[in-house]
């Protein structure tokens, strides 16, 4: 059974100008252990059909879906409560935009542990060691001390940092990281990989990663989707993906990479989608 | 050669102010740090997470003042805890924030948003205003569909271009870009890359971009600084860092970059099926 299975989602938007179809018919499944890399085009809806997983789109949004399941559980018919007692917990979200995601006025400390409390019912000082531990697995030098930091006091890779504490805090069966790593150097990058890797071995966690960054898919990712335009480009896993791209879209985001400069201008995907493909494969 | 912009010794300190059984402390964030650049060219800093990169960014802007050290602008000192900012450096200096939505006003739709420099610091028509701002979205690969949008209707990604519409729409000299290509997808920083180039040969605009993607610094930067822990470590010629690195962290760096080639996915799938 797949922790996560996902079939026909539509994400629709009210807006001023009608209704805008952000997901159209995404079908997805991820498995314990398993490491799924989705790709794609900025706006393609990858952050949305995410946050209609967790129940966390705006009340102007229309989600519908065949199938829907987490666990054996099904999204579409839990209520609210029943959701908010596994979200954060068995299945929890590293948000895009860490900097907007930490609530402004409470210490790091504060919204850290709050998790703990909720979901874990730790007594404070449990809370307490659980914190630290946390900020050192992610981390950030002198743990003790930062918990009394307020987020405008973090630089903009340790909130990202935080955000990641925050969603490995209970353990989730499922974690989803959109683009968690965007406000980190290699180093730290490569820190807070292995990281979620190993929770990923220890415990059996299934990892949608959300990433613009091929290095990334390459080194961390089993399956991957490659979406466009609110729709799934193609399916494949890392290895088939790097060696022999089908669609178009995705040998042009390949070769998108800014190793790939030619003279003094990068290949965009626009120059590339309309050629016509190698002979055998279809976009 | 003019230099646009020199810091000499720059410092700033923090001071984090203690609790009840908390002692305050200082945060050296930035050490001392020295840099110039000429005009029409492109200085990237790059460093660990939390060595003062986004800190020197905010001072040479102008938005914070340096705790010591010498700040000038076109051969200008300035000092802004002093003089305060005239509107002329206003124009002049822009910054790209790291954190796109944040720095949005949620109730401002994105046509206003674009237009809003203008409305303060020209006296552009409305008419005029309108149309500069919506060119500048095509500019980025957003269009006219989205003029009339709130920033919560958009991805990372389109929030992170039209931060950077914004920064462009005063026509500054220096343009502070801290990590602004980092939430966009390849093709969409490829443009958002190409646009800043096209800039820099049309306008000879100066850039300081901060980055940790060293494949994107490599491909921009003229010159390049190497942060840790609130020091310059390493400072020079793109190439030279690039083919010499000098100090451990640098080179701890380029070896930590993933690697998105056939051979290392195999590498890796060979070592987790051990
Ligand atoms: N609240 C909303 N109202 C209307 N449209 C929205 C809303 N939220 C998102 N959208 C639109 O839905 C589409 C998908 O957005 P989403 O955030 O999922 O993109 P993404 O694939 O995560 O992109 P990125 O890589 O830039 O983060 C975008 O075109 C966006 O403008
Ligand atoms: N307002 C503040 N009060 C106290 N400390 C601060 C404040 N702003 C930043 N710091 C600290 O100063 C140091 C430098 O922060 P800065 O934001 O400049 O780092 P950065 O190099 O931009 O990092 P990143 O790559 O993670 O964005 C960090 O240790 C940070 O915690
Ligand atoms: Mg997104
Ligand atoms: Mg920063």
């Amino acid at each position: 059974m797949a922790l996560l299975d996902i079939h026909n989602l539509v994400v629709e938007f009210q807006t001023a100008s009608g209704p805008f179809r952000a997901v159209d018919g995404v079908s997805l499944h991820v498995e314990e252990r398993e490491v799924l890399a989705i790709v794609g085009e900025s706006g393609s809806g990858k952050s949305v059909s995410m946050l209609a997983v967790m129940g966390l789109l705006p009340w102007t949004a229309t989600v519908t879906a065949d199938r829907m399941t987490f666990n054996g559980r099904d999204l579409l018919k839990m209520s609210p409560a029943e959701r908010r007692k596994i979200v954060g917990k068995d299945m929890s979200m590293i948000f895009q935009e860490p900097m907007a995601s930490l609530n402004p006025c409470f210490t790091i400390g504060f919204q850290i542990e709050e998790v703990l409390r909720f979901h874990m019912g730790m007594d404070k000082a449990q809370r307490r060691a659980r914190a630290i531990e946390l900020l050192k697995q992610v981390g950030i030098p002198e743990p003790e001390d930062r918990l009394n930091s307020f987020p405008h006091q973090m630089s903009g890779g340790q909130c990202q940092r935080v955000m990641i504490a925050i969603a490995i805090a209970c353990n989730p069966k499922l974690l989803i990281a959109d683009e968690p790593t965007t406000a980190l150097d290699v180093t730290i990058q490569k820190q807070i990989l292995d990281l979620l890797v190993s929770l990923q071995a220890k415990y059996g966690m299934g990892l949608i990663m959300i990433t613009h960054n091929m290095g990334v898919v390459a080194e961390t990712a089993d399956r991957v989707i490659v979406q466009y335009k609110g729709r799934k480009m193609e399916e494949a896993d890392v290895l088939s993906l790097f060696e022999s791209p089908k669609s178009n879209y995705t040998r042009a985001l390949l070769s998108a990479l800014p190793e790939n400069a030619v003279g003094d201008r990068l290949p965009t995907v626009s120059d590339m989608m309309f050629e016509p493909a190698p002979s055998g494969a279809g976009a | 050669m003019t230099k646009v912009v020199e810091g000499k010794n720059i410092v700033r300190d923090y001071h984090v102010g203690g609790g009840l059984f908390r002692p305050a402390r200082t945060v050296h964030a930035v050490k001392g740090v020295s840099f110039s650049v000429d005009k029409g060219k492109t200085l990237a800093i790059v460093g660990e997470s939390g060595c003062g990169k986004s800190t020197l960014a905010r001072i040479i802007t102008l938005i914070d003042p340096a705790t010591a050290g010498e700040l000038l602008i076109d051969g200008n000192k300035v000092d802004i805890a002093r003089d305060g900012l005239t509107k002329d450096m206003r124009r002049k200096v822009q910054i790209v924030f790291q954190n796109p939505y944040g720095s949005l006003n949620p109730r401002q739709k994105i046509g206003d948003v674009l237009g809003e420099p203008l409305l303060i610091n020209t006296d552009k028509p409305a008419e005029e205003r309108r149309d500069l701002a919506m060119k500048m979205l095509k500019k980025v690969g957003l269009g006219p569909e989205h003029y009339n949008r709130y920033p919560h209707m958009f991805s990372g990604g389109q929030r992170q271009r039209i931060a950077i519409a914004r920064a462009l729409m005063l026509n500054p000299s220096l343009l502070v870009l801290d990590e602004p290509v980092s939430a966009l997808d390849l093709s969409v920083q490829a443009q958002v890359l190409n646009l800043l180039a096209d800039l820099q040969d049309e306008f000879q605009l100066t850039y300081v971009f901060i980055s940790h993607d060293l494949s994107v610094v490599r491909y921009i930067a003229d010159d390049v600084m190497v942060m840790y822990f609130g020091e310059a470590v390493e400072y020079g010629p793109r190439e030279e860092v690039f083919s010499n690195p000098q100090h451990s962290y640098t080179k701890t760096l380029f070896a930590a970059t993933p690697r998105a080639d056939v051979a290392s996915i195999k590498a890796r799938l060979a070592r987790k099926a051990a």
